[in-house]
């Protein structure tokens, strides 16, 4: 498998299917993972980043999950190859600072990935489409046990998995939840949400990663806490708090469609009428505007184009993917132009 | 605009900094605002940040120094208290004491619950039976309300918790 074959492939993450996919983008689980008594990737020299790195990868390749995967060593990559994998939700920005000693997992379906010498040796994560916790967990426990079954995890009977930053210390697991909430945001009533949130230490950010701004109305939210609470435990509760939010932005669509059902529409019409004829389109405009059109699929009110569709436009708009699909670098005013042209075909505009 | 200290690239990082309650703008491009940061960090010590613990009123040259340092990968307590990072499980170790308070800051918890891993280092595998085995004991003396007994083992549970977050 090489990377050029995801350019023109779909993650399994953006399929726009699973439960509750109308408000839930995806469902994202990832766990932190250290070999007993080798420094950290920020403290190891290269040649223990080496062999760190090929202890992990021989033990990788036996297990049947990452079967016919790609594996990437992060310095053979150029920059818009890196870009591409960060904007995939692939690999941190972190990752691709300072390649060497570094690589990546990604299987087939891009379901997992599995970061080796990011600020951990092993960043394992499972990404799913929809609402999904509970699956998402199976496939990422297990492809864990089948990893430690040989390889050494630092671990201490009082505080559990040991990690290069204390906040991860203990089932090192972060669960992640990302969220389209246009109707809270139109409301006003996103920050008395985002304020609750906070207070039961969960954090939200944006769509496009850590200490980025929340764009296009998405909001990834996850857990803080890893100490004290075992895996199911924090599980459940982000489903909980997440079926609450869920229920917000419904009762918030809801309340639009009966109250201002006009403008709701003129805004969904107008944001596709702009996208389906634009010839010059920064990535900015287009990510509020995809927002718009994703939620008049949402509430039926535009039905001839599909989630998937849409979903798949919020990722391959980017800078790298752009580049990519084109084959060849682009500055920012002909990305603007090329961007236009591939909404166009893909909604169907002139 | 350009950036306030190269001058040469353009500014897209704009910071608040507030000093002796004067405030001032700088506008930076992504370079220097990088830089920047680094000493800020260095300035407050990111792992106490990040943990809340950090005395904004005391300069962090006054605060009491820790001489300790991991044996296995030679870190000084003092860059992890700038970085916010450890050298190596061992440093869990090194310095348990000072760790013990900042995870139970961090987290509101300094006890692992959760999954282990399917193969588990002897010395900690000694512990995890011991503990079950007390566990268990406990559970009968329970259920065979022999509460006396029960209460030695509570107690001697506790110790070797308590033993090993010290």
């Amino acid at each position: 498998m090489q990377l050029n074959d995801f350019v023109h492939r779909t993650g399994e993450w953006l399929k726009g299917t699973g439960s509750n996919s109308d408000i839930v983008i995806s469902t994202r689980i990832r766990l932190a993972r250290n070999l007993a008594k080798k420094p950290f990737p920020n403290r190891a020299k290269k040649k223990e980043l080496f062999e760190i790195l090929s202890a992990i990868q021989g033990r990788v390749e036996q297990i049947n999950l990452f079967k016919d995967s790609l594996f990437l060593k992060i310095n053979e990559l150029d920059n818009i190859d890196k870009q591409f994998l960060i904007e995939r939700h692939l690999m941190s920005h972190e990752h691709a600072a300072n390649p060497e000693g570094k690589a990546l997992v990604v299987s087939r379906e891009e379901v997992l990935s599995l970061m080796i010498n990011e600020e951990d040796h092993i960043r394992l994560q499972v990404m799913q489409s929809g609402f999904n916790l509970i699956e998402t967990w199976n496939i990422i426990n297990a492809v864990d046990d089948s990893l430690s079954q040989s390889l050494d995890f630092a671990y201490s009977i009082n505080w559990g998995y040991l990690t290069a930053c204390p906040t991860n210390t203990g089932t090192a697991m972060r669960g992640s939840v990302m969220l389209h909430l246009p109707a809270l945001v139109m409301t006003k009533q996103i920050n008395k949400v985002l304020a609750a949130i906070a207070k039961l230490s969960f954090a939200s950010r944006g769509f496009y990663g850590e200490g980025t701004q929340a764009s296009g109305n998405f909001y990834q939210i996850s857990n803080q806490v890893s100490l004290g609470h075992n895996e199911q435990d924090v599980i459940q509760n982000i489903h909980g708090l997440i079926r609450q939010v869920i229920e917000q932005e419904e009762q918030a669509r809801q309340a639009m469609l009966v109250q201002n059902r006009a403008m709701l529409e003129d805004k969904i019409f107008r944001a596709y009428g702009v996208l389906r004829n634009a010839h010059i389109i920064s990535s900015q405009e287009t990510i509020e505007l995809l927002s718009m059109v994703r939620l008049g699929i949402d509430l039926q009110i535009v039905r001839d184009v599909d989630r998937k569709s849409i979903n798949e436009l919020f990722i391959t708009i980017q800078p790298a993917h752009l580049q990519k699909i084109e084959s060849k670098k682009l500055s920012s005013g002909e990305r603007d132009i090329k961007r236009a042209n591939l909404i166009r075909q893909k909604l169907g505009g002139r | 605009m350009q950036c306030d200290i190269c001058g040469k690239k353009k500014a897209t990082v704009h910071l608040t900094e507030i000093v002796d309650e004067q405030m001032s703008e700088m506008h930076l491009c992504e370079e220097c605002a990088r830089e920047k940061s680094v000493q800020m960090e260095q300035q407050f010590g990111l792992a106490d940040l990040l943990a809340g613990l950090a005395d904004f009123n005391k300069p962090a040259k006054d605060a009491q120094k820790i001489n300790l340092k991991c044996p296995n990968c030679e870190i000084n307590y003092e860059d992890f208290r700038k970085f916010g990072r450890l050298g190596c499980s061992e440093c869990y170790t090194s310095f348990e004491n000072h760790l013990a308070a900042l995870l139970k800051k961090i987290h509101g918890s300094n006890h692992h619950l959760g999954k282990s891993p399917i193969k588990i280092p002897q010395e900690e595998k000694k512990k995890m039976e011991g503990f079950q085995d007390l566990r268990n004991q406990l559970l009968q003396a329970i259920q065979a309300e022999d509460f006396e007994k029960a209460a030695q083992l509570r107690d001697k549970i506790r110790d070797m918790e308590n033993k090993g977050k010290k």
